[in-house]
């Protein structure tokens, strides 16, 4: 029995599939590997790479934070935002890691709210570094997800 | 000639009913291909907003008894009453902010006698104008969401009703927006946002053992919040819905009233035109006859 992988976004639907064998989910509490029969659990997402693997090859993505649930094999990841590897853009990436690095290395900050600033260029260096790896990870790897779309 | 002038007048008319026509006409067209993306944002949502209650059913279903299991969940003696309104920045969409003040007014009016302070944040050019000639205090103003909001618009709403109830400030939120039935029907809705009360999904909450990672409280406390954000998304992409179909049906309506009138004016028209030229053939005629006589 493969699993049902369901990954949502606020905004849309990213990935709805039911021939999944095992998926790898970056948890807050560490990475770990869902496979059928999982017992129910709950857990909250990190910032890293998901991987879904199929019988066909494997499927992965960006994700930047949320839940993931799973329940009578059915793995639902509520996720802040959740790129496939296809639409991750590596130049513009790489672009808002050089930005925030830029900010972190910036003048010494006092203020609150440039305190909130910096969270926020740390949180926005981490899904660049997500996106860049995720993207560099699989190309070129003969992963069918990306020798189909070449 | 005292027919001409009148003449000309329904002529000019005729033609300035027309060029409304066609502005409206255009105004239709706008709405309805914006109608369709607003309303495929508004379904993209509800797969998230679905699956967010269910955990949050679930996840409340353990936390069972335990209110005070988050701040966000404690409801207390309502002092201090405020709900977000959301109308659309601009008019020209039939009754829809009109009775989305109505509610948002009934709604004040209903809570004022029982608590010490009613305010509103409004979302929204229209509701904003409205609401600021009614005397109620407003917490903050939102406008220029644009046509298709993103999450990132609900961010700063979400953190003031969230810091604000937090910090005791207000004790009780509510959210009141036109919820998307159809094209031709929007509801205004109104419903309870703080204190969360938990979706009732009671049926397998409870029987499925889960593990929790980190614990249940630690997933509530970053669930809640997210919580809050999806339903105050909902509403806008709800709303944005309403706004693009309400549009195109009262222009749709004003188009075919435009070329109704149109219709009716040419037919007045060409009655005065006839009767211009009878009045006018008669002079030649009686002229005519007066100079045979005469001569």
């Amino acid at each position: 029995m493969p699993l049902h992988l369901i990954v949502v976004t606020a905004e849309r639907t990213v990935l709805d599939r039911t021939d999944v064998q095992r998926v790898i989910v970056p948890t807050t509490e560490g990475q770990i590997t869902l496979l059928p029969m999982h017992a129910p659990l709950m857990a909250s997402l990190a910032i890293g790479e998901l991987v879904a693997v199929t019988p066909t090859g494997s499927e992965a993505m960006a994700v930047h934070g949320g839940f993931v649930q799973i329940v009578r094999d059915t793995v639902t990841i509520l996720a802040d935002a959740a790129e496939r590897v296809e639409d991750i853009d590596e130049e513009r990436a790489e672009a808002a890691r050089a930005r925030a690095q830029r900010r972190l290395a910036g003048e010494r900050i006092t203020t609150e709210e440039g305190q909130v600033d910096l969270l926020r260029a740390r949180l926005s260096m981490e899904r660049a570094l997500v996106r860049v790896k995720v993207r560099r990870r699989r190309r070129g790897t003969g992963a069918p997800a990306m020798t189909d779309r070449a | 000639m005292p027919g001409g002038g009148a003449v000309r007048a329904i002529r000019q008319r005729i033609k300035s009913v027309q060029n409304t026509a066609k502005v409206t006409k255009a105004m239709e067209l706008v709405a309805s291909s914006k109608m369709r993306r607003a309303q495929q944002r508004a379904f993209g949502a509800r797969p998230y907003a679905s699956q967010m209650r269910a955990v949050l059913a679930q996840l409340s279903g353990y936390a069972q008894g335990a209110e005070d299991a988050h701040p966000l969940l404690a409801s207390r003696p309502v002092k201090h009453f405020a709900f977000i309104h959301i109308t659309a920045d601009r008019g020209l969409a039939g009754g829809l902010n009109a009775n989305m003040n109505r509610a948002g007014a009934t709604l004040a009016l209903e809570h004022q006698p029982h608590v010490e302070r009613v305010s509103v944040i409004t979302v929204g050019r229209k509701g904003r104008d409205f609401f600021r000639r009614s005397g109620f205090p407003r917490l903050a103003e939102f406008t220029a969401l644009g046509d298709y909001p993103g999450f990132e618009a609900v961010r700063p709403i979400a953190r003031l009703v969230i810091d604000d109830f937090t910090s005791g400030a207000v004790d009780q939120v509510f959210i009141g927006y036109q919820q998307f039935v159809n094209t031709a029907v929007q509801r205004p809705t109104v419903r309870q946002l703080l204190p969360v009360s938990s979706p009732g999904g009671d049926e397998d909450a409870g029987a499925t053992e889960f593990i929790f990672e980190p614990s249940p409280e630690g997933l509530l406390a970053t669930l809640l919040p997210r919580y809050v954000e999806m339903q105050i998304f909902e509403a806008l992409l709800e709303a944005s819905a309403s706004e693009q179909s309400a549009r195109m049906v009262a222009m749709r309506a004003a188009t075919d009233a435009a070329n109704a009138m149109v219709q009716d004016l040419t037919l007045t028209y060409n009655k005065a035109r006839q009767e211009m030229i009878t009045g006018e053939l008669l002079d030649i005629v009686g002229g005519k006859a007066a100079l045979e006589q005469g001569s």
